[in-house]
């Protein structure tokens, strides 16, 4: 039997193609995968597999201040996903919409917290906080301000990104039709725009929530000792040993972000299909 | 820009459409210029112009998504100018016709209503009459995403129609079909609006599209209106050059007048031997230059001369034949200094061999009410 030649662009079919992606894929997701598997294991070291075992999500379960830690973590991203939301979607729609001096310059520092490096942001959040004496000690949730003020400053350039891209492909004859038929701006805002931008409203609140759920350096330099966050905690726990207890938390910790991230890209994948 | 007297406004009322003095102003652009315009009730009135004429403008402010630089528009009787688009009686169909894609067919149509306040089972039964004028019954519960274009474009005519406005307004509104369905919705609208009575005004750029559909015609260049009148007239008997070669196919010949009376003009054409006398009401100075607008069809081409040859007949060359099917259309070298003279002739026979070709000498003529003298 006669080989067929290997295409110009079949580079599957090529060895050393298939080595570096292989290679690639072992350096990516082997450590993953072994943080995954040894959360099972009936071991107190993460070296040997001794056997299947469900208990470190037990006893992580029974950690009452990891649990403490995981609620602060889904109250920080809740709320600073919907205040992010809104806020990245009026700045969408701002620059959208409107023409004024420096636009172009304001667009750009809009994005600026997306390219800033987070222990600047860290710092920067710390320095500014320390500076106008914010207060701590507040009860739940109210303590937790700091935190989501800063996740929200860090996040809602994404979602501003993310509407500003399904704006783009708006026809103004739509809200123009509205208009026609008898709305005002307001109606023609909630009966057109809005179910418009919803996709982009969507993905962008869940880019928004998973970045905030598993932010670490900015939430490190924000938050006080009664407002620890789950990858604080994690850390925290990790400076003394790897536990498969870690592990275990960890999991469930990739499983939502992994969950969540693929809805957002299945929303985005329905935009794209709605514009064509 | 006088509107021709024959001008028929269709109903004995008041027109329903008045503009006067309109101007609109992009920066230093003028996009709408002095416009002075009436449109009657009933009428099916056509916009007609080149990209860029300034007719989508003016009909944006007739919807009032722009508002007038200067001028007034009164709609019915009322100051409209200043009004805003949803507070306005009319209503408009898009060019992209905009139908809301998250919303069922039955929820675009209805959406008017529901903004008005109207009972939801007057809406619904509204929506699904204005759907049945436009024969789209039983597609109430369908999603825009599974229409066609035909279909959304009429969910876009019901969706205007719901409302009973006084005006409705069509933004080049068969652009976007193919040509078979564009040659029957032409049917269809001048259909509908007998049906329903309302006042169409029609943007469009396609002549024929006009002239097939619209009882008047506004034609308008730079942002103003240069002729108006019925189809008939305005192809017929152009006020201008522009019209004359914007409506149709035409021989524009520059010439000089010699003499004007009795309702005749003679003109010495440079290139021509022969003088060209037509008939033409007024009498335009002697010695001052006119143009004289042939249309195509209205040329005889014959192989010999015709009659006295002492005015209306050229004589030349074929150097061009295009073959269209239904006529075919020769050009005619008649001076290497003009422009080659386009005369149709419709192929009534069924026979393949055409009684003229290429470097044929051939003599072309006309008679004197064939064609327009054109003063500017």
């Amino acid at each position: 039997m006669a080989r067929t030649p290997v295409g110009p662009l079949e580079y599957t079919r090529r060895t050393w193609m298939r080595l570096t992606l292989l290679a690639t894929f072992i350096f990516l997701y082997a450590p993953i995968v072994t943080l995954v598997a040894f959360s099972f294991n009936d071991s107190r070291r993460n070296i040997v597999w001794r056997g299947f075992t469900l208990k470190y999500y037990e006893k992580a379960l029974g950690n009452s201040e990891l649990i403490e830690a995981f609620v602060n973590s889904l109250a920080i991203a809740l709320l600073s996903t919907v205040i992010a939301t809104v806020l990245g979607a009026l700045t969408a729609l701002l620059l959208w919409r409107f023409r004024f001096p420096f636009k172009a310059g304001y667009e750009g520092a809009m994005a600026l917290p997306i390219v800033i490096p987070e222990i600047c942001m860290g710092v920067a959040m710390l320095a500014f906080f320390a500076k106008v004496g914010w207060p701590s000690g507040l009860p739940w949730p109210f303590s937790l301000s700091a935190i989501i003020i800063a996740h929200v400053s860090f996040s809602f350039p994404f979602v501003a990104v993310v509407v500003r891209a399904r704006l783009a492909g708006f026809n103004q004859e739509l809200a123009e039709a509205a208009q026609d038929l008898g709305a005002s701006e307001w109606r023609v805002f909630w009966d057109v725009m809005v179910p418009f931008m919803r996709p982009g409203l969507v993905a962008g609140a869940l880019l928004a929530f998973t970045l905030s759920l598993d932010d670490f350096v900015i939430t490190f330099f924000t938050s006080g000792p009664d407002t620890v966050t789950f990858p604080v905690k994690v850390y925290s726990m990790v400076r003394f040993s790897v536990t498969p207890e870690v592990n275990a938390a960890s999991t469930v910790l990739i499983l939502l972000t992994v969950v969540l991230t693929g809805i957002a890209l299945w929303m985005q994948f329905r935009q794209e299909k709605d514009k064509s | 820009m006088s509107t021709s007297g024959a001008a028929p406004i269709a109903g004995n009322d008041a027109p329903i459409i008045e503009i006067s003095g309109l101007c609109k102003r992009f920066g230093s652009f003028s996009a709408v210029e002095d416009v002075d315009l009436k449109i009657g009730r009933g009428e099916f009135f056509a916009l007609l112009g080149p990209s860029g004429c300034g007719k989508t403008t003016l009909l944006r402010m007739l919807a009032g998504l722009e508002l007038p630089s200067e001028g007034t528009i009164r709609i019915d009787g009322q100051d409209m100018s200043l009004v805003p688009a949803n507070k306005r009686p009319v209503n408009m169909v898009f060019q992209s016709y905009a139908v809301f894609p998250h919303m069922s067919v039955l929820d675009n149509v209805g959406y008017g209503l529901r903004i008005d306040g109207v009972p939801r089972d007057e809406i619904r039964r509204r929506a699904e009459e204005a759907l049945a004028l436009v024969k789209l019954d039983g597609f109430a519960a369908r999603r825009p995403d599974q229409l066609s274009g035909g279909q959304r474009q009429r969910v876009a005519l019901a969706r205007a129609l719901v409302k009973r406005p006084k005006v409705l307004l069509l933004d080049e509104p068969l652009s976007a079909l193919d040509a078979k369905l564009r040659e029957a919705m032409r049917l269809e609208l001048v259909n509908l609006q007998e049906t329903v009575g309302i006042t169409f005004v029609i943007v469009t750029h396609d002549q024929s599209e006009a002239l097939s559909m619209a009882g008047r015609i506004a034609v308008m260049n730079q942002g103003q209106v240069q002729q108006i009148a019925p189809p008939a007239e305005l192809y017929e008997f152009p006020s201008s050059r522009f019209v004359a070669d914007f409506i149709g196919s035409v021989n524009m010949i520059e010439g000089r007048i010699e003499s004007a009376s009795n309702g005749r003009v003679r003109l010495a054409c440079p290139g021509i031997a022969t003088p060209i006398e037509m008939e033409h009401e007024a009498a335009p100075p002697v010695g001052s230059t006119a143009w004289v607008a042939l249309r195509p069809e209205k040329i005889d081409i014959t192989k010999e001369p015709t009659g006295e040859a002492d005015a209306n007949t050229v004589s030349g060359m074929v150097e061009e034949v295009t073959y269209l099917g239904e006529t075919s259309v020769y050009h005619v070298r008649i001076s290497p200094d003009l422009p080659l003279m386009k005369v149709s002739s419709a192929n009534l026979d069924r026979v393949t061999r055409r009684a003229f070709t290429w470097e044929d000498p051939v003599y072309l003529s006309w008679t004197a009410t064939c064609g327009v003298v054109l003063e500017r």
